[in-house]
């Protein structure tokens, strides 16, 4: 049997080779097809190369989106199912999503403009939408049980979710048909950053969450004993449930914030990644990072090639593969 | 100095209800000591307690000397391993993983097991006769063999550079959920632990005859209280199960189990407790 170093060390190369191939070939494929030579030539004014122009603003920053949020949703489904002890948990079971959703509807509704550090209002709604979301949430499963009862997290955030989708569906009312259109682009969830700004943002708050989730790695492996048990193996739970809540919303928060709620990502890429290496944490969370930015890369260069000139959102790509797939898994585990 | 698990004066309550009521024990280094008393009479609070899973609201907690609530998580994981009822894990390990999960309190932050902690569990699956075992699913097993494997990663759990030695193994009604065949099985994994390598086993159990299986001394608890303790030929009386249980019951030695077995007989009339 191979040590645990080298299963890491393999399935990394292993994942991250695809993810690399990934993110180097989909800004090559696309509904115009472009010319990497004269994309890349510099004798060219970048004003006049259009090659360049669509690599370099159109399809590069969409790519290394998909990468970042694929990645960051990949593996907080991780970290959420390992906390809720529950592998049909999903990044989004806890509330934050429809925190960010409610968030930016907000800003879509009022037209807000004013951005925040540079941040333009509907990223930065939508991420203040998610903190508040994920602080209701704490604060009820803090209120109700002394540590983080998971039962308690669930429905709290199950609660929340509906309480949220509620207001969605209000401030949806109230708006008119220009910003309900904008808001159902939104909510599918959609790569279409046109810049790295977004990305040069969401960036350092993903890396501080991988981060903790390298160290969140063997915690969780313990964590699956449940807690008591955890605890006798010499475990800090309640500092480990706390870290793997906040790092693991933080991550979805800045996803979504990027690119909407897109869906499934988080619990396709980590059912497939224990498939194929086994359930410990610290061989599947690396892999789920990278598998993540693999899968959501392709499934962007699918919705833009599909049906071309016509682009799909790639919430709806993932959720047309995720559904089905989560129906098999539901009727596998049964 | 001779390890010694004491608990003095615990109280412990749940909201307003107590469990445990002025419930003081002592474990002894290299006894088999079993807590005995009927469904909800505090045994599993008291092994919670012990091992520091729940904290009680009065009482004094100490291994060799120092207070248990003032050691290190660590630490205190390297001399005790807690082996619950039933083990149902969230995700697919295998039976290595799950033993290897047992050497957590002896690694680094980002330390990876090494050949070391490898051998350690290997050697923990053989004594529990689970070497065999090792590649397979830990949810594809049965309920002994599961409880196996859990006393397996136990085992890996407090073996420091000693071995085992001045450790304690608490195991949590470990038959409850077992059929006969399973039971017996079990019984005799842990005598014959006991008896090989130097290990401190206390177990809570409500199974008369299990006790007096496996334990050379024990507690009785009833309503959270300690009713009786001594070695088990001398607390396991007709008059103290009458008390402990409110039943009729025969106890004698038998001769080819070589040790007491008690025979139920009928529910007492009413007026005993139980």
């Amino acid at each position: 049997m191979r040590s645990i170093r080298q299963r890491i060390l393999i399935v990394s190369a292993g994942f991250g080779g695809l993810a690399a191939a990934s993110i180097v070939l989909a800004p090559l494929v696309g509904s115009t097809t472009i010319d990497l030579a004269r994309a890349l030539d510099r004798s060219v004014p970048f004003s006049e190369n259009t090659d360049a122009q669509i690599l370099f603003i159109a399809r590069l920053p969409r790519t290394l989106a998909g990468a970042m949020v694929g990645g960051a949703l990949a593996s907080a489904g991780v970290v959420f199912q390992g906390l809720l002890r529950n592998p049909l948990a999903t990044p989004f079971t806890l509330g934050v999503s429809a925190g960010a959703a409610l968030g930016a509807m907000l800003a879509i509704t009022f037209g807000w403009t004013f951005g925040w550090l540079g941040i333009p209002a509907i990223p930065a709604a939508s991420f203040a939408g998610s903190i508040s979301a994920v602080t209701i949430v704490y604060g009820l499963a803090r209120a109700r049980h002394g540590g983080l009862s998971t039962n308690v997290l669930l429905l709290a955030g199950v609660t929340l979710n509906a309480f949220f989708s509620a207001l969605i569906l209000f401030v949806q009312f109230l708006a008119d048909f220009t910003d309900l259109y904008r808001m159902l682009r939104w909510l599918v969830g959609d790569l279409d950053v046109a810049s790295y700004q977004p990305l040069a943002t969401a960036l350092p708050l993903l890396l501080v969450s991988l981060a903790v989730f390298a160290w969140l790695a063997r915690p969780l492996n313990l964590l699956s004993l449940g807690p008591d048990a955890a605890h006798t193996h010499g475990i800090d739970v309640r500092q480990a449930q706390r870290a793997a809540f906040f790092s693991a919303s933080l991550a979805t928060g800045a996803a979504v914030s990027i690119a909407g709620p897109i869906g499934f990502v988080g619990i396709v890429v980590p059912h497939l990644v224990r498939l194929l290496v086994g359930a410990d944490h610290r061989v599947v969370l690396p892999a789920s990072v990278l598998f993540g930015a693999a899968f959501l890369v392709c499934c962007d260069v699918v919705g833009r090639t599909l049906i071309a000139p016509v682009e799909i959102p790639v919430g709806v790509i993932t959720a047309i593969i995720g559904g089905p797939f989560f129906l098999w898994l539901l009727l596998r585990r049964g | 100095m001779c390890a010694l698990l004491r608990a003095v004066d615990v109280h412990f309550s749940y909201g307003t209800s107590p469990v445990l009521r002025d419930v003081s024990i002592e474990v002894p280094d290299g006894g088999f000591a079993g807590i005995l008393g009927p469904n909800g009479s505090g045994k599993t609070t008291l092994l919670k307690v012990l091992s520091g899973t729940v904290t009680p609201r009065a009482g004094t907690l100490t291994m060799d000397g120092r207070d248990i609530r003032r050691m290190p998580r660590a630490a205190l994981a390297r001399r005790m391993a807690v082996v619950p009822q039933e083990t149902h894990l969230a995700f697919d390990y295998s039976v290595l993983e799950v033993v290897l999960m047992g050497r957590y309190p002896h690694l680094g932050t980002f330390q990876i097991e090494g050949p070391n902690d490898i051998a350690i569990a290997r050697r923990a699956l053989a004594a529990t006769g689970t070497s065999l075992l090792e590649h397979r699913q830990f949810a594809t097993l049965s309920g002994g063999e599961k409880q196996r494997v859990v006393i397996a990663s136990a085992l890996a759990q407090v073996t420091g550079d000693n071995g085992t030695a001045g450790s304690y193994l608490l195991l949590d009604e470990p038959t409850a959920a077992l059929d006969l065949a399973y039971q017996i099985e079990i019984a005799a994994l842990l005598r014959d632990l006991q008896q090989r390598i130097p290990i401190t086993i206390l177990v809570s159990t409500h199974d008369l005859n299990f006790a007096a299986g496996v334990c050379t001394s024990l507690v009785l608890l009833s309503e959270g209280r300690v009713l009786a303790t001594g070695p088990t030929d001398v607390v396991l009386t007709r008059s103290n199960i009458l008390d402990l249980y409110g039943v009729e019951a025969d106890v004698r030695r038998h001769d080819d189990a070589g040790r007491l077995v008690v025979v139920p007989i009928a529910r007492a009339a009413r007026g005993a407790p139980g």
